[in-house]
């Protein structure tokens, strides 16, 4: 539990959470009427469907395309899948394939019993969920034989857009003491409407996120973990317009932490509001379901907007995040809630900032793990100062109890991180960190200095900020620009042509398993 | 002087440092390999003061003396700007010399999502203590974000009547940058435009030189502050009205 240190008064804290949590439940009624062409696709990657036509479209967009152009889509694709794997005696996948050659069409398959689908979809989705259990259940085992990395746990991305140059990069990180691997994504992924297919080689400031390189990284990482001692973490992004698509994904290969932020894609994106509130729910109910630490992104608002004048705009978002999150079926325990260490290195007392705006955080999720990001806006090449950066935000971490410290790269802003990089990022953390393990339970801050002060000012801003917006509506303070200085209208973006009301007689099976065994774990 | 090399603490000692990796595991043998590869370099008294071992591969600091010398004054860098006006001569040189606003859009064009540069650049708060372009009120700035295609770009900076386009990469992996540059240029002169508005790229990868050689009519790489792209529009455009 963490130390108060700050007087902030816990009854501000709550008023925050109440209009955080009533902001949330006003979004989630409108999620619940509708479902989106990304969800139907992890529908059916959920019942195994893998794997590309000749010409490198997914099966499971086939599918979900044809349903769609009928107008039956809003049944969900669940019913149809099991009614064509009833009548012609198939599995999922041959179901898909078939469709895919132009066999037959799912729709023109006459209408089976349906009580006899609902039997067939809901044994075969049981399949996947005991799969997905599996996992989970690996995951816990190896953390109990081997143990993880202390916290803050050090997080190092590899980028080299070849997946076989990223485990070389991955190995020799986790070999270094590196004990989460995020393989970043290559630029422009998160705007596919697709997940692409198998082993890639090939992609720009990153690698494309496959099912095949989740399980090649997965192995690899595996293996070092073994030889160090450690169970080391692999990242990826549910981000984009196939959010619940990679949370599948990465269920199915034991991913451990999804990049997952309820409005990322809207304002970093442009991807449609409706789209995105829907489609993170669904990953995230498969995110929680197996046992998946979720990042949010907040650290991105301060890209765009000051960190010093802004910062109450990252609290409002955890909280908002938080609340999605938790109705989404997370723990606290997985969430990752963000926020960035990007204050001007040239303010007077701005480190004072940092540690007041960590401590909050800090205190304000106690249970969560929190997503700490490193110095990026002012790093400008000059790799000893930016080094410099690094080490006090490592400093900063330390001190707040941070639970994941994405490290800082000396050479942020020049390149994708060297091998060396990574190294000398992470011989800077243990070195911060080890010496300084314990000075957060060391100290208290001085009443009214401006630690506190500024923690309380920070705070007072959030609730007036959430208090707004619960009146107004999320929709309209997105519109409205206040996150991020970004502004985005309701029905635009990309990707809003995806999302379908669903009919009373929808069903999707994976998402009532999921959250009637989530809500008993509650 | 002419003919300069690295300053240690004494004149023409050619003193550099460096680091870097082998792909072998630390031995003797791979400090060996390291002095040769400065020796190869062009550098003497090679001493390599810190090695370590990295599991399969190698990091070494290595310090040494240059031989190779430059004679500076043989060097000629085209440059974007002679002086840089601040923020108020800037209003004050478009109000006298042109009277009206000048209209600039800018995206991050192609897959870049990087819109750190284009920023820094353009939002109201602007960087490093200098206001960005939308702050300007002799400047009407219209930034669209990252991953706007080039089409889009050039089609809303038509609509506007734009006096420039800003264009800023920060990705160049691959040379993704190179390609998409061009094809902007390629783009503008397709639609006739290319002698009504001014097209700028900017980014830590681009210089004045790289930009003008690729058909731009000017470029601004790392360091460059919204005054060196503001007193480049207000001369440009003010110069061509």
């Amino acid at each position: 539990m963490a130390k108060e240190m700050l007087n902030i008064d816990p009854k501000k804290v709550e008023k925050a959470r109440a209009a955080a949590h009533q902001i949330t439940m006003n979004i989630q009624k409108e999620i619940d009427l509708n479902t989106t062409t990304s969800v139907e696709r992890t529908v059916a990657r959920l019942f195994g469907i893998d794997g590309v036509n000749s010409e490198d479209i997914p099966l499971a967009n086939i599918l979900v395309d044809q349903l769609k152009e009928e107008n039956v889509l809003n049944r969900g694709l669940a019913f149809w899948l099991g009614n064509s794997m009833l009548y012609h005696d198939l599995n999922a996948q041959e179901v898909a394939e078939e469709a895919a050659k132009g066999s037959f069409k799912l729709t023109e398959i006459p209408i089976q019993d349906e009580t006899e689908v609902k039997k067939l979809i809901d044994t075969k989705a049981k399949e996947m969920i005991t799969f997905i259990k599996n996992n989970r259940q690996d995951r816990d085992d190896y953390i109990e034989r081997l143990g993880e990395g202390i916290t803050p746990q050090k997080y190092v991305i590899v980028a080299t857009g070849n997946i076989y140059e990223d485990i070389e990069q991955a190995r020799s990180a986790g070999r270094q003491g590196a004990d989460i691997i995020a393989v970043i994504r290559s630029t422009g992924q998160s705007l596919l409407d697709y997940v692409p297919y198998g082993p890639t080689t090939e992609g720009f400031g990153g690698t494309y996120a496959t099912q095949e390189n989740f399980k090649i990284m997965r192995e690899a990482l595996d293996e070092v973990g073994e030889e160090v001692g450690r169970y080391i973490k692999l990242v990826n992004y549910c981000s984009g317009l196939c959010m619940p698509e990679i949370a599948a994904m990465g269920a199915i290969e034991r991913l451990d932490m999804m990049l997952n932020d309820a409005m990322y894609g809207i304002l970093f994106r442009d991807i449609n509001m409706n789209r995105t509130f829907i489609d993170q729910y669904f990953s995230r109910m498969i995110n929680a379901f197996a046992g998946v630490i979720i990042n949010t992104g907040e650290d991105n608002y301060l890209t765009t907007a000051d960190a010093f004048e802004q910062a109450h705009t990252v609290l409002a978002s955890d909280f908002i995040n938080e609340q999605m999150g938790l109705e989404a079926g997370l723990k606290e325990e997985q969430l990752g809630l963000g926020h960035a260490f990007e204050i001007n290195p040239d303010l007077k007392n701005g480190f004072l900032y940092e540690i007041a705006q960590a401590q909050m955080i800090r205190q304000i999720f106690p249970n969560s793990p929190l997503k700490y990001m490193p110095p990026t806006k002012y790093m400008t090449g000059d790799i000893f100062k930016g080094h410099l950066q690094d080490a006090l935000f490592n400093l900063a971490s330390v001190m707040t109890g941070q639970g994941i410290q994405l490290l800082g790269m000396l050479t942020e802003a020049i390149h994708t991180p060297f091998l060396s990089d990574r190294i000398l990022s992470i011989e800077n953390a243990e070195y911060v960190m080890n010496n300084a393990r314990d000075l957060g339970s060391e100290i208290e801050f001085k009443e009214g200095g401006l630690i506190q002060t500024r923690a309380q000012t920070v705070l007072d801003e959030v609730v007036e900020m959430l208090e707004d917006i619960n009146k107004k509506g999320l929709k309209n303070s997105i519109a409205d620009g206040d996150f991020a200085d970004v502004k985005r209208p309701i029905n635009g973006g990309k990707g809003a042509d995806g999302v379908v009301k669903k009919s009373k007689d929808y069903y999707n099976p994976f998402l009532e398993m999921m959250s009637k065994e989530l809500s008993q774990k509650k | 002087m002419k003919k300069i090399k690295p300053y240690g603490d004494t004149l023409n000692d050619g003193k550099v440092q460096l680091s870097f990796t082998l792909p072998v595991p630390a031995s003797a043998e791979a400090k060996e390999a390291a002095k040769r590869l400065a020796a190869k370099m062009g550098l003497t008294e090679v001493e390599v003061p810190h090695m370590k071992d990295l599991h399969n591969f190698s990091f070494f600091i290595v310090y040494g003396s240059l031989d190779h010398t430059v004679n500076i004054e043989e060097i000629d860098i085209p440059k974007v700007n002679e002086e840089v006006m601040d923020y108020y001569e800037i209003n004050d040189y478009i109000e006298e010399n042109l009277g009206r606003n000048i209209v600039v859009v800018g995206a991050c064009t192609g897959t870049d999502a990087h819109t750190v540069g284009l920023d820094a650049i353009m939002n109201m708060k602007g960087y490093a203590g200098e206001y960005g372009l939308e702050r300007y009120p002799k400047i009407d700035a219209y930034n669209l974000g990252s991953q706007v295609p080039n089409e889009e770009l050039i089609a809303k900076a038509i609509e506007l009547n734009a006096d420039a386009i800003l264009v800023s990469q920060v990705v160049t992996q691959k040379n993704v940058h190179i390609k998409n540059l061009t094809e902007l240029i390629e783009l503008v002169e397709a639609e006739n435009i290319r002698e009504q508005m001014l097209i700028i790229a900017g980014g830590p990868r681009i210089d004045h030189e790289l930009a003008t050689e690729l058909g731009f009519d000017a470029g601004f790489g790392q360091g460059s502050l919204p005054p060196d792209v503001a007193t480049y529009l207000a001369k440009s455009v003010a110069k061509r009205n």
